[in-house]
């Protein structure tokens, strides 16, 4: 059975994929799970899940191609510069 | 030498042997997950006998190395149980949940020790020691759970009883029987504990190969 673990760095952090392991069941998995992630204190806290209780979504459709809906191709820092300018405060380099 | 150093060296000894013994499976344990975590209980046992070596080297006045390397055979205290080569995966659990079944009831006794020193490292022992049970009562139910598991364990078991009940003096014995008899869904027979004090031909072997950087260089190893 494979487990994935996710840990917490410091409370208050994000838990973030760590790896996966291979244990029989939930007691074998609790044991190297500290082991493996937190025995030299790097985590705070870790999530053990069974790999088969995850849903994996890896197909997205987009078969219009909306651009709308997408963030890429609007440069914040174009339109920023540009207002700076407008304003009188733009920096020499440009990027401030 | 006094009765406590006399304690705290056959206490060093039975964690520093059965570190090693453990560390054998090192590389060739069942599979990647368990060899990381057997070597680690390996480590953790090795780094109990320095604090009680270091413990004890204070009153004799001398140093934790010292104490570990220099010895002859005969002076060692280890209980026969750690010093048997068993590099056979049932075996080496029956003898791991022995071991750490036995070495609960005696740091439960040496935490209410009047001997500030001692019932401070035993507490501190124990809280790494809580997981080696934790692992050994997995792994026990884990063999347990299926005929060819259970048979093997219970060959092991029977094998190792007699050594096992050597770990412990009298006082602190029963308490240990009490408790390994209510785990287990067999009986163990009745028969006479293995003492401390001989020891098993492995050891003398083990303790050649232990020392051998160090009496190849006397002066001190550095990396």
């Amino acid at each position: 059975m494979i487990w994935e673990v996710f840990r917490q760095e410091r409370k208050g952090q994000p838990f973030v994929h760590g790896g996966s392991f291979h244990a029989p069941d939930g007691a074998f998995a609790d044991a190297y799970a500290r082991e493996f992630y937190a025995r030299r204190q790097e985590s705070v806290a870790l999530w053990i899940v069974p790999r088969e209780a995850i849903t994996a979504i890896e197909e997205f459709p987009d078969e219009f191609d909306l651009k709308y809906r997408r963030v890429d191709g609007y440069s914040i820092k174009e339109r920023l510069r540009e207002a700076r300018e407008r304003a009188g405060t733009a920096s020499s380099d440009g990027a401030r | 030498m006094s009765d406590r150093a006399r304690l705290l060296l056959e206490l060093a000894d039975d964690e520093l042997i059965l570190g090693w013994r453990n560390s054998e499976w090192t590389g060739i344990a069942p599979f990647l997950e368990e060899d990381v975590a057997f070597s680690s209980i390996a480590q953790n046992e090795i780094g109990h006998a320095r604090a009680l070596y270091e413990l004890a080297a204070r009153e004799l006045g001398t140093d934790a190395d010292a104490l570990a390397f220099d010895r002859t055979l005969e002076e060692y205290r280890s209980a026969p149980l750690v010093e048997l080569r068993r590099l056979e995966w049932a075996r080496t659990i029956a003898r791991h949940w022995l071991y750490e079944t036995a070495d609960a009831v005696r740091l439960e006794a040496l935490k209410a020790s009047d001997d500030p020193e001692i019932a401070g490292l035993a507490a501190k022992m124990d809280r790494e020691e809580t997981y080696h049970r934790i692992h050994a009562e997995m792994w026990l139910d884990r063999l347990l759970a299926a005929p060819e598991g259970r048979t093997r364990l219970e060959e092991g078991l029977r094998e190792l009883w007699p050594y096992a009940l050597g770990v412990l003096d009298d006082e602190l014995r029963p308490v240990f029987v009490e408790r390994v008899r209510a785990r287990l869904p067999f009986e163990l027979p009745e028969v006479e504990p293995v003492p401390r004090g001989r020891h098993e031909a492995e050891l003398e072997e083990l303790l050649g190969e232990m020392t051998m950087v160090r009496r190849s260089a006397p002066t001190g190893a550095r990396w």
